[in-house]
């Protein structure tokens, strides 16, 4: 077979969705046509600001990104919605937070500090951020799923919750209940020198730690051996452990990259709003869950455009209706994605697929 | 003499709560405070709870956002019995005047409680449906999910409700308050506590939500036994079975969500009037996951083992944590420690919840109570795991 010709059944196949779509599909599309258009009038009255929102929304979409690719993996190899992720995000954070400006090993970094002083307290924080989040996650599976994973979902799913708040409350005991300052090290000056685009050295540090952060993990999962095991496992757990896979270990390897994620993404959270706190997790997680749904549960590649997506979405939402509305918008894109197309947009990628038992 | 044992105990029970405001004066006695307030909170949550456990105890559904119905069953009893709506003006057979003293209509409407009890149970229910009628057909655990969206959308819009284009539906963060009295206006004046339920006098309260709790336990029991019941625990089991025997799964998942949003509701509802002002933050995530730890630790699916857990985590919350905070701050003070003195314990409390759906799942994951079919089915995976590793080991 010629690639052309795949192309064209591939074309066909499409032209045959949009024949048969049903009037949901119609109704959706419509909806959605009519907000971008008011978008793209909005955007035409205020191009800068516009831009600036976009890029603002990419941005806080790359942060997104990486917690969701932690709820993904995780979901596309165990079927479990890991609540306890998003507040390791925030152990994530506070790790970070406490080697930076808490930590007597050397004076406080702060904004005054070296440029090289900077850059090493950055890269240490980081790093040792997803090491001790990779290991939570690690431990979390061991203790608490493992030996759920013959019971009911409905199980797993409570000890999960479990975590969740026993996570949640190590936060709390740590750094209290009111915000934390982060250490502003990264510059909030505009990198264009014309004021109507704002695009802060913040945000490019974020990208610019996301991008090798994705290509890492898109290399591990493509080419690795283990990589091939994790997606061997996740596709069938028994026939992997037949063909000689180490099903419990490629799953806390699974949990282990998650963490990995979590935590560098807890600290380019803290770095690029200047705060955290300790329930930050459940929003930021529930944000990033909605973006893994948004994309395509199990599927590497929609978690990061979901993420992309809700960070934009976002950021729309709080330039055009209201701050006070945006969890509501993306709350309510969560439960119409799961309502009318719970295999997200670049399908589901989990064994059991769809919407039914 | 079998029928007259199997009664004895909860006839006894019953007989006990209802003595209890008798007892009472007795424990403020020896204890030095009254403990008839809590016993009220408690059985709101008892409420709570039995009915979060017709939807994850009998269906085996998750949900995540019960708080949604205990807030708006709260609204309700705030939009229809209190100041609110000043536009208008309306009274109807409710214990507050519908006159101020200068002989003016009282400003926003005022229904009877009784009325409100029923408004609430059943505008929840339809909130139920209307919430449960699209997600209902998703796999279990992204109706968690999207459960825990509604739960989160429902409260912040209240808080964000105060300006709907104008309309102020909620009053925001300030919330709605006061909320009228429940009572019986045409009481006698001898029965002035009867006729419109006071702050002072906290017994009318008490047989309101105790008469409440029993109709929801008789509720329970009627609808566990029932064609329903049984078409239940057939589609928690296995829903593909369940659906080739002809039961239709998302009616049935429907039915318990509709019934456990109307518990909730007409909880909510008495709880708006009880503590006669609510606020949007009374009613975050950490309700919902109470409400879950109840029915988790006294055991799903099980009636008593519910009731329980409602108790003795509301008894935690209320007594323990207090009491352990003393402690701390006693030994604090003895060793001359002053993170352990100056301690805050009862904010934890959380992480005692946390730490008890974790080992509850991992060691009793039926509950103190449990639910003999329920205890099966969670225990299905253990057979499981020793029936593939026998022949593993041969």
């Amino acid at each position: 077979m010629t690639t052309g010709e795949a192309t064209k059944t591939r074309s066909g196949a499409l032209l045959d969705s949009v024949k048969s779509a049903s009037w949901q599909s119609w109704l959706a599309f419509a909806l959605i046509a009519i907000l971008l258009i008011a978008l793209l009038i909005q955007a035409a009255a205020n191009p800068g600001q516009f831009v600036s929102q976009l890029l603002i929304g990419i941005t806080n979409g790359a942060i997104i990104a990486l917690i969701a690719l932690g709820y993904t993996l995780v979901y596309g190899i165990i079927e479990l919605i890991n609540f306890a992720h998003g507040d390791n995000f925030m152990i994530g954070s506070f790790v970070g937070l406490t080697l930076l400006a808490g930590l007597g090993m050397f004076s406080p970094i702060t904004g005054d500090s070296g440029v090289l002083l900077k850059i090493v307290g950055v890269l240490m924080a980081l790093v040792v951020a997803m090491v001790v989040c990779g290991f939570i996650n690690v431990a979390i599976e061991r203790i608490a799923y493992k030996p759920l994973r013959r019971s009911p979902r409905l199980a797993v799913l409570i000890t999960a919750i479990g975590m969740s708040f026993i996570l949640q409350n190590v936060g709390l005991v740590w750094k209290g209940p009111a915000q934390v300052p982060f250490p502003e090290l990264i510059s909030s000056a505009n990198i264009f020198a014309s004021n109507s685009i704002i695009f802060r050295w913040k945000d490019l540090f974020v990208i610019a730690a996301t991008v090798p952060l994705l290509l890492g993990l898109s290399y591990f999962i493509k080419n690795t051996k283990q990589g091939k095991a994790m997606r061997a496992v996740a596709q069938d757990k028994e026939a992997a452990a037949m063909v000689g896979i180490n099903v419990n270990r490629t799953i806390s390897i699974t949990f282990l990259l998650g963490g990995i994620l979590a935590g560098a993404s807890g600290v380019m959270f803290g770095l690029f709003n200047g705060i955290t706190v300790f329930n930050i997790g459940f929003t930021q997680g529930l944000y990033a869950f909605t973006a893994a749904v948004l994309g395509g549960i199990g599927n590497l590649s929609g978690a990061v455009l979901g993420g992309f997506l809700i960070g934009v979405i976002g950021s729309m939402a709080d330039q055009y209706i209201g701050v006070r509305w945006t969890s509501i918008v993306i709350f309510g894109v969560l439960v119409l994605v799961l309502v009318f197309r719970p295999k997200g947009l670049l399908g589901d990628r989990s064994a059991t697929q769809g919407g039914g038992q | 003499m079998a029928r007259a044992k199997r009664y004895a105990l909860p006839a006894g029970l019953i007989l006990l709560a209802f003595l209890f405001p008798v007892i009472d004066p007795l424990i403020d006695a020896v204890l030095g405070k009254s403990l008839l307030f809590s016993a009220i909170v408690i059985a709101i949550y008892v409420m709570l709870a039995l009915g979060l456990n017709i939807v994850v105890g009998f269906a085996g559904l998750l949900d995540l956002g019960f708080v949604a119905f205990y807030a708006l069953g709260a609204y309700v009893a705030g939009w229809f019995a209190s100041g609110h709506f000043k536009q208008l003006s309306f009274s109807f057979l409710s214990a507050a005047p519908s006159e101020t003293v200068s002989g003016n209509a009282v400003p926003g409407i005022h229904l009877s409680f009784w009325i409100i009890l029923v408004l609430a149970g059943a505008f929840t229910a339809l909130c139920g449906v209307v919430i449960g009628f699209p997600t209902l057909r998703l796999r279990g655990d992204y109706l968690a999910i999207v459960t825990l969206g509604f739960g989160e959308i429902i409260p912040r819009f209240f808080q964000n409700g105060d300006d709907l284009g104008g309309f102020n539906l909620s009053n925001g963060t300030v919330g709605i308050k006061p909320i009228d009295s429940p009572g019986f206006p045409f009481l006698p004046d001898s029965l002035p506590a009867w006729q419109q339920f006071g702050t002072l006098d906290l017994h009318p309260w008490y047989y309101t939500i105790l008469v409440l709790v029993l109709i929801t336990v008789y509720v329970n029991i009627r609808l566990r036994d029932s064609k329903l019941g049984r078409a239940w625990v057939s589609v928690r089991e296995d829903e593909t079975a369940a659906a080739a025997m002809g039961i239709n799964p998302v009616t049935t998942k429907l039915w318990a969500y509709a019934l456990g949003a109307t518990f909730g509701g007409i909880a909510g509802a008495f709880y708006g009037s009880f503590v006669s002002s609510i606020f949007p933050t009374s009613f975050s995530f950490n309700v919902s996951i109470l409400i879950l730890c109840m029915v988790v630790l006294g055991g799903m699916g099980n009636i008593y083992g519910v009731i329980l857990g409602a108790i003795a985590l509301q008894g935690l919350n209320f007594y323990l944590l207090p009491q352990i905070n003393t402690w701390v701050h006693q030994i604090g003070n003895a060793v001359g420690s002053a993170t352990l003195a100056g301690a805050d314990i009862p904010k934890y409390n959380f992480f005692i919840f946390g730490v008890i759906l974790v080992l509850m799942m991992l060691l009793r994951p039926e509950g103190i109570i449990p639910n003999r079919q329920r205890q099966e089915e969670l225990h299905e995976g253990d057979d499981d795991q020793s029936a593939t590793a026998e022949p593993a080991n041969a």
